[in-house]
């Protein structure tokens, strides 16, 4: 046991290195990893749909599509994985870190653009490097999806106001015979310019495993 | 000025009643003028001074430099102290701020202005910051200023009255925050921080202020009195908040069944309100808390049930109530300067105010140390030092000095001194200097934000995301309660307190509704027979002008169409009389109908899209939809029943090259139209 113990801490501190997060966070992580796998090596759809907190968030799928999308793990090809090791759980979760507090103002637009890059392909489902109007309905249609009495006409009038809005935003004045494709994502990052992700997209990774109560940092 | 001329009034009224009297009976001359000022003095004099507050509010923006250098309150202290001087000058005594006046007339509005349309979502983001400042800050600042007067010793006074001045001036004003920090237009997370500390801090004023006021009074501490001040501020603060809550549930509640009283509807908003705040003034709780509780509790229920007129009616009314009061503070504050009895002793006022900016800054860099720890956007240096700077006194503090018992309090005009002197000191040095500070630092500046909804969007989704990821990680936090509140408020709380169908609404489909409605009145505004636009904010205007190439009589046909329509809305948005008002058609309508009025509207819209789709619809042959094209929609949204328009959609599209094409341009569709390359 003490070789794999001294194999894991090594395994952890090339983590922690990697992703930014501290040893202890890893092995937070690592916790909540084998709770939510029971005691396996690779992480499956099926175990994330067993959260019992994640059945009532209307885009469940898309959260747990992420976890598997090949484009979130730094990987350059497209598709899905169908399951994932604990690296590739802490490198999506890297996402979701605050940034430092003192760290200058290149690495903060980087910081932002990477957790931008995350939502663009959460909603770009076909790899295509454009969000379509499907795709763009069919994320509105997921957002009201617990309302029962909202007919999908209000998701589509919805949908086609927004990519509206993101087509006279971006490109304006179009030719007599243009066509507007999708949003880009470098579209995506001029319309949700002032949302200040870097800020609104984080999580603390305190008190991670709800079986034992830590106060990490 | 106008008091001269009222005293000359006056003195006529009394000459020629007089003179009636002492006429004997058979020869008295029927008066065909007589003056009885008595009659009216009161809310003559009343209406006098507001009118002379809204003038002067007008003159100051009149003067084209004045308004940007110095700060609205300044320059209403200064006209104070100008018509105090005046009326001393004519020998009599200006009037004082009187206290029950400040407390439950001018003071009210003004709060709940600010509970009503207090941004939520930052202030609930930032509620441990808030709450660390307001308490333990005024703790701090109480103890520090109470304490080091005693130490120092300028006037030999005991430590409880030392306490109980700290307590009275150490308190964040919201009035005088408002008033400057309105005007800097500093960005949401300071002004909710400064703002949302000087709204809380209230209920450890209260206690303070009422705990050291009974321990003077009775002379003696005991432990058991701390502990129980402790459970005092607790009582004060849950209490406070306690009431304004069950009031703002009735209100709501109330709002529910106004479907067919519209004209009363603002009433019971300013009524409940009202009630809570006098019915926590009762038992000592804090009426500034029980009013934002009440605010902030049946907002967004009221603005559910009502309708689109009440709520204007409410925000402007409200709006207008506050900025009058706030008007009258100030220049009351500055006629009270002029009255009060003043005991000037300098060692004792130069000390309070360099106690109380050093305590300010010290208490602020303590504690935000302490808050970063726990913050993810961790406060900067330039943050601290607005945030500190910003601690403005005001007329809450001059009131409660005011309240003082002479006889427990022998030094009380020494206070009063050291009060006003305070006051102005932080009103007129960091009020006026906070501006040029402000750009000087380059703090960030509030962004004007457009009503944007794919930013609505994406905050919705951001928040589902990262509620999910929450419940992933197994961590319990901030987005986790927030998701079980908002699922258990759509669940139960919204059912009962908002009527119809609207309660079953979600906020993206409200917030969308909104929008449209919004634009829609934009465009019955902008003459809209020249103004073709899109249905975005941020249509460009250039595309409308560029591609109408159109001839003469084609567009004389679009604008008698488009004219029409408008004709019909411009009706209803005419004024009416207050009977006319009551037994209006749209109100009639069951709800069903509105219903599938609704439904049928949304079908029924228009958007311009050149994103291929697979083909909804074929175009007949000869019409050719391009880029260019653009149609001009009626909608409605539920919520609103003021402005109806008819269940027709007029849509033409305008080729860029072919004017001569006829009327069949002019489409009546059913449903939205995708179009795609032919």
């Amino acid at each position: 046991m003490g070789a794999s113990q001294s194999g894991r801490a090594h395994t952890f501190r090339d983590l922690a290195d990697k992703t930014g997060f501290s040893i202890e966070q890893i092995n937070n992580l690592h916790n909540r990893f084998t709770y939510l796998t029971q005691d396996e090596d690779t992480l499956r759809r099926e175990h994330l749909e067993n959260i019992s907190d994640l059945a009532l968030n209307p885009i469940r799928r898309q959260i747990i599509e992420a976890f598997f999308d090949k484009r979130n793990l730094g990987e350059k090809e497209k598709g899905s994985l169908q399951e994932i090791g604990f690296q590739e759980f802490v490198t999506v979760l890297s996402f979701f870190r605050p940034p430092k507090p003192r760290i200058a103002d290149e690495e903060m637009r980087n910081i932002k653009k990477e957790k931008l890059r995350f939502l663009f392909n959460m909603h770009d489902t076909d790899n295509d490097g454009v969000i379509t109007l499907d795709e763009y309905r069919r994320v509105v249609e997921e957002l009201l999806s617990s309302y029962e009495t909202i007919g999908a006409e209000t998701a589509k009038a919805i949908s086609d106001a927004a990519m509206l809005e993101v087509a006279s935003v971006t490109v304006g004045q179009m030719g007599p015979d243009e066509f507007y494709e999708g949003i880009t994502f470098e579209q995506f990052t001029q319309i949700l310019r002032n949302l200040e992700i870097e800020t609104k997209m984080n999580i603390h990774f305190w008190n991670l495993d709800t079986r034992t109560v830590q106060c990490g940092k | 000025m106008m008091k001269m001329l009222l005293l000359l009034l006056g003195c006529c009224g009394l000459v020629l009643s007089d003179q009636n009297q002492s006429a004997p009976r058979d020869q008295r001359v029927f008066p065909v003028l007589s003056i009885n000022y008595d009659y009216v003095q009161m809310p003559f004099e009343v209406s006098l001074w507001i009118l002379l507050a809204s003038l002067m509010k007008l003159g100051f923006h009149l003067i084209p430099r004045l308004s940007t250098v110095v700060p609205e309150s300044c320059l209403l202290i200064v006209v104070g102290l100008l018509v105090g001087g005046l009326i001393r000058v004519m020998g009599k005594r200006p009037p004082v701020l009187d206290s029950q006046l400040f407390f439950l007339c001018l003071l009210p509005p003004i709060i709940l202005d600010a509970g009503y349309f207090l941004p939520l979502r930052p202030f609930t983001e930032n509620a441990g910051s808030i709450l660390t400042f307001a308490v333990l800050g005024t703790l701090w600042n109480t103890f520090f200023t109470g304490a080091l007067l005693y130490i120092c010793r300028p006037a030999a006074l005991d430590l409880l009255p030392c306490l109980l001045f700290g307590s009275i001036v150490s308190a964040v004003d919201p009035v005088a925050v408002l008033a400057v920090f309105e005007e800097i237009h500093i960005n949401e997370l300071l002004h909710i921080l400064v703002f949302g500390e000087s709204l809380l801090n209230d209920a450890v004023t209260v206690v303070l202020y009422h705990l050291f006021e009974e321990f003077a009074h009775t002379g003696e501490v005991t432990a058991g009195d701390v502990f129980l001040g402790v459970v005092c501020f607790f009582v004060v603060a849950l209490g406070g908040v306690l009431v304004g809550g069950v009031y703002g549930v009735l209100a709501a509640f109330t709002s529910r069944f106004t479907a067919h009283t519209r004209v009363i509807e603002p009433l019971f908003v300013f009524l409940y309100s009202y009630m809570a705040y006098l019915s926590a003034e009762v038992f000592h709780l804090s009426g500034i808390m029980a009013l934002i509780a009440c605010g902030v509790v049946m907002r967004p229920y009221v603005e559910a049930n009502i309708s689109h007129k009440s709520y204007t009616t409410i925000k402007y009314f409200l709006k207008m109530w506050s900025s009058v009061s706030e008007t009258l503070i100030f220049i009351f504050l500055g006629v009270s300067t002029v009255a009060g009895p003043h005991a000037w002793n300098w060692t004792f006022v130069t000390i309070t105010i360099l106690l109380c900016l050093l305590s300010r800054v010290l208490g602020v860099v303590g504690l935000t140390f302490i808050i970063n720890k726990y913050r993810m956007v961790k406060l900067s240096g330039k943050d601290q030092f607005i945030v500190a700077y910003g601690g403005l006194r005001g007329a809450i503090a001059f009131s409660l000095a005011f309240l003082l018992s002479n006889d427990d309090f022998p030094m009380k005009d020494m206070f009063l001194t050291a009060i006003i002197t305070v006051i102005f000191f932080t009103v007129f040095v960091q009020g006026m200097t906070i501006r040029p500070l402000v750009d000087l630092l380059a703090v960030k500046k509030r962004k004007e934000s457009k009503c944007s909804i794919n930013e609505e969007i994406h905050t919705q989704f951001l928040e589902h995301l990262l509620a999910g990821i929450e419940g992933v990680c197994g961590h319990y936090g901030h987005h986790h309660w927030r998701d079980k509140l908002n699922r258990f408020n759509k669940r139960y709380i919204k059912r009962c307190l908002i009527g119809g169908e609207r309660s079953q609404e979600p906020q993206l489909v409200s917030f969308y509704n909104k929008m449209e409605l919004k634009q829609a009145m934009m465009l019955l505004e902008s003459n809209s027979s020249s103004n073709l636009s899109t249905v975005t904010a941020a249509a460009p205007r250039q595309r409308s002008r560029k591609t109408l190439n159109i001839s003469k009589e084609r567009e004389e046909e679009i604008r008698k169409i488009l004219r029409a329509n408008l004709q019909k809305t411009r009706q209803r948005l005419r004024s009416y009389s207050r009977h006319t008002l009551m037994p209006d058609a749209e109100d009639d309508w069951s709800e069903t109908r509105l219903k599938k009025q609704r439904e049928e509207m949304e079908r029924r819209m228009s958007h311009f899209l050149t994103v291929p789709a697979p083909p909804v619809r074929k175009l007949e042959s000869g019409e050719r939809l391009r880029s260019g094209s653009f149609f001009f929609s009626e909608r409605v949204s539920a919520g609103d029943e003021s402005i109806r328009r008819k269940p027709s959609v007029v849509k033409f599209s305008l080729e860029e090259k072919k004017p001569h094409r006829g009327p069949e341009h002019l489409l009546e569709e059913d449903e939205e139209l995708i179009h795609h390359r032919p």
